[in-house]
């Protein structure tokens, strides 16, 4: 007996080192790298979108490269005053709403239209560009000798680099043109109003339906209302846009009778139907992860059913739903194919919902593919689309962070 | 005295029912407002698609290349492209969704960071727009992988690094890989812990007890992913729009290294970019009819399946 325990231990102990096998260790090991292929891909998401983007960056560095003088400068020109001059007068100005007939169409044919317009339509403009553009020329020979006279003519070293930030925030997008405009003013407004509209129609309707499924329909209805609603995230959005497009905008225009067929109202109209069961599917399952204690205790007080859904549920959902609405906006926000095909694609500076617009989305999914490799324009969009990544991570973050620490709070913490 | 506080109670009840009952009647019926109107519309939407779309739809239609300057014929070539796209896209895609599946449910610890994050890049993977993929299929695909494979095997020659099949797919499954990554994992939430442990305790190490007991039990969580990861690249357009789509081709696409056309890239350039949208209408609402079915009938098959696979963890 005695001799038999540590032989039989020694034996067990040899048999486990046997199997330790070298394909199953690799195995293992190769599973654990790939999950991490879905952090690298984010990484490399925003590195190479970033990085395509970096030459409208770059004055900054060549700059100081080149000359020491070239920093001193370098904040001047920077924040500089011919872009606040330019904004007021841009702002109010007729040459936007000139705009408005020549823009209306579809895009790439127009940019070459504008050209001519554009120019004569804004003379004020171009003079408070001029200073700009004429360094332009002359800078190289001057800033060796005496840069100190001229600081806004030693960004200019680098093509447009500076002057591609200065329109950053004007309203004007013009990209293909002898003195292109890269005003994102406009596109935001655009993206913003198309949201909002978005939001308006398919926040309140989405939640309103998921609080009839999780609190007042029958398991069977329930069962029954879920997958179809949940059938509208089948739909690709190209064939919602292509539906806006054209359907809605016809119905809709004979009901208000506007003018601009395309317009912000119906881009936001088909991008609500897009975001509806996202809201509607995570605002569902919040409402149903609210415990049934809560519900039950309401009951027992003697309120009645829809008492118990909206004053008990629904606020006891709060976070859940907010996180539904912010994926819903970053679904809206990101919205490619919706809008190209259903807003207008017209930057134009309105408040009315019945003007065409173009969003950010629209405007890199429009204008990519008529890009050269590495000139500004395609520099630019590939900037649209990192400050569009920055946005929907932010907002994936807020909705998956905020949320979770406020459920645990409420639910587990008590 | 007694009768009378019921009386008053039994009153005071009664009142208020009848004061809740309208009420409450009015808020109960705007939800339900709100459920029939999402309803409705999607019914609509389907319902003027087919509509529109039914006089061309045919099996010519469905088998024959598009004629005189895309005015006429059938949309084979887009929807022969966009089945090459969903299956190079699904053989990408599939295995690393798996396998990522496999890591977040056996061997990811219950609160470990690394699984939480990369839980986390998952979500974000959804959520990101379908128009940063494109982009990034331009720059990291094509301008990156293509050019660098250009440069190594071709000498500088220009094969790889412009837009076609190969990179559209690879774009796609970075779209479609939270899809499956979702689904498999739901699935293999659904197998008994015990089982693990019975396998466990029979001798089989971790590594046998996946291959044996976890993964088959996967398959149908494999299946309801990749089908839907199919249905959804299959619906997709931003992402291919410059990463290998293309206008108009004739023949089919040969080879990876060629353009393909795509059902959902055919709609929205006939419908916006066609020089006589009107004349094309018929066709544009076919396609849309084919690309609708198509989608709607995966989604239907993946619904089911995850069903059963819900009803059987029950």
């Amino acid at each position: 007996m005695n001799s038999q325990f540590p032989i039989n231990q020694n034996f067990t102990k040899e048999s486990l080192k046997k199997q330790f096998r070298l394909s199953e260790f690799l195995a293992e090991k190769i599973i654990s790298s790939v999950a991490f292929l879905s952090i690298t891909i984010i990484v490399l998401i925003f590195v190479f979108v970033f990085k395509e983007s970096l030459p409208i960056f770059n004055f900054g560095k060549s700059d100081a490269a080149k000359t020491e003088i070239t920093t001193d400068s370098k904040p001047e020109s920077y924040g500089s005053t011919p872009t606040e001059e330019l904004k007021p007068e841009t702002y109010g100005s007729e040459p936007t709403e000139e705009l408005k007939p020549e823009t209306y169409g579809s895009e790439p044919v127009t940019q070459e239209d504008l050209k001519p317009e554009t120019y004569g339509s804004e003379p004020v403009t171009q003079e408070d560009l001029k200073p700009e553009t004429y360094g332009d020329v002359k800078a190289e020979p001057i800033v060796e000798t005496t840069s100190n006279e001229t600081p806004e003519v030693v960004s200019e070293n680098n093509e447009g680099a500076d002057k591609t930030w200065s329109t950053f925030f004007t309203t004007e997008w013009v990209p293909v043109s002898e003195h292109p405009r890269f005003g994102l003013i406009g596109l935001l407004i655009g993206t913003l109003k198309v949201t909002i509209i978005a939001m308006l129609i398919a926040g309140p309707l989405a939640i309103l339906a998921a609080l009839y499924t999780s609190c007042f329909a029958s398991k069977r209805v329930k069962e029954l209302i879920k997958p179809i609603i949940e059938m509208l995230a089948a739909f690709p959005s190209v064939v919602i846009g292509f539906f806006a497009l054209m359907v809605l905008a016809t119905f809709f225009q004979d009901i208000f009778g506007y003018d601009s067929r395309l317009n912000a109202f119906i881009g936001g109209v088909a991008m609500a139907l897009a975001a509806i069961p996202i809201i509607y599917t995570i605002s569902e399952d919040a409402l149903s992860a609210v415990p049934k204690t809560y519900t039950e205790a309401s009951l027992a007080l003697g309120a009645s059913k829809w008492q118990t859904a909206f004053f008990v549920t629904l606020p006891a959902a709060t976070p859940g739903i907010f996180a539904a609405l912010l994926l819903g906006v970053g679904r809206v926000f990101g919205e490619t194919m919706i809008a190209l095909m259903a807003t207008g694609n017209a930057a134009l500076l309105s408040a009315n919902p019945f003007e065409s617009v173009r969003t950010f989305a629209a405007t890199i999914g429009a204008e990519m593919a008529e890009t050269v490799f590495g000139e500004t324009h395609y520099s630019v969009l590939f900037f649209i689309g990192s400050l569009l990544f920055i946005f929907s991570f932010a907002l994936n973050a807020i909705a998956e962070f905020y949320v979770k620490g406020r459920l645990i709070k409420k639910f587990q913490g008590k | 005295m007694e009768t009378t506080i019921n009386e008053t109670e039994n009153q005071f009840f009664s009142n208020k029912k009848k004061g809740v009952d309208i009420k409450g009647k009015f808020v109960v019926g705007i939800t339900q407002v709100a459920v029939l109107l999402i309803i409705a519309i999607l019914f609509i939407i389907l319902g003027i698609i087919v509509y529109e779309g039914r006089e061309k739809f045919s099996w010519e239609f469905i088998t024959s290349f598009p004629t005189d300057g895309m005015t006429k014929g059938g949309i084979f070539p887009a929807l022969i492209g966009t089945f090459i796209l969903v299956v190079v896209m699904s053989i990408a895609a599939v295995p690393f969704g798996t396998i990522t599946a496999i890591y977040l449910t056996e061997y990811a610890k219950e609160n470990s960071k690394i699984a939480a994050a990369v839980r986390f890049s998952v979500r974000t993977l959804a959520v990101v727009p379908s128009i940063i993929f494109g982009l990034f299929g331009l720059g990291f695909f094509i301008q990156f992988m293509g050019t660098g494979m250009d440069k190594a095997f071709n000498g500088g020659e220009l094969h790889w690094g412009q837009p076609n099949i190969l990179w559209a797919s690879l774009t796609m499954s970075l779209l479609t890989l939270p899809v499956i990554i979702v689904s498999v994992e739901e699935a293999l939430k659904t197998i008994p812990r015990e089982l693990r442990e019975a396998s466990l305790a029979l001798g089989a190490t971790k590594w046998q007890t996946i291959k044996n007991v976890v993964f088959p039990g996967s398959i149908s969580g494999i299946m309801t992913g990749t089908i839907l990861a199919v249905s959804r690249g299959a619906g997709e357009v931003a992402p291919i729009l410059f990463t290998g789509a293309a206008y108009y081709l004739a023949t089919l696409p040969k080879s990876l290294s060629d353009q393909f056309m795509n059902l959902g890239y055919h709609i929205y350039i006939m419908s916006t970019q066609s020089s006589d949208v009107e004349k094309t209408m018929p066709i544009q609402f076919a396609t849309t009819l084919v690309l609708l079915i198509l989608t709607l009938s995966l989604n239907l098959v993946a619904v089911i399946i995850r069903s059963r696979i819900r009803r059987k963890a029950k």
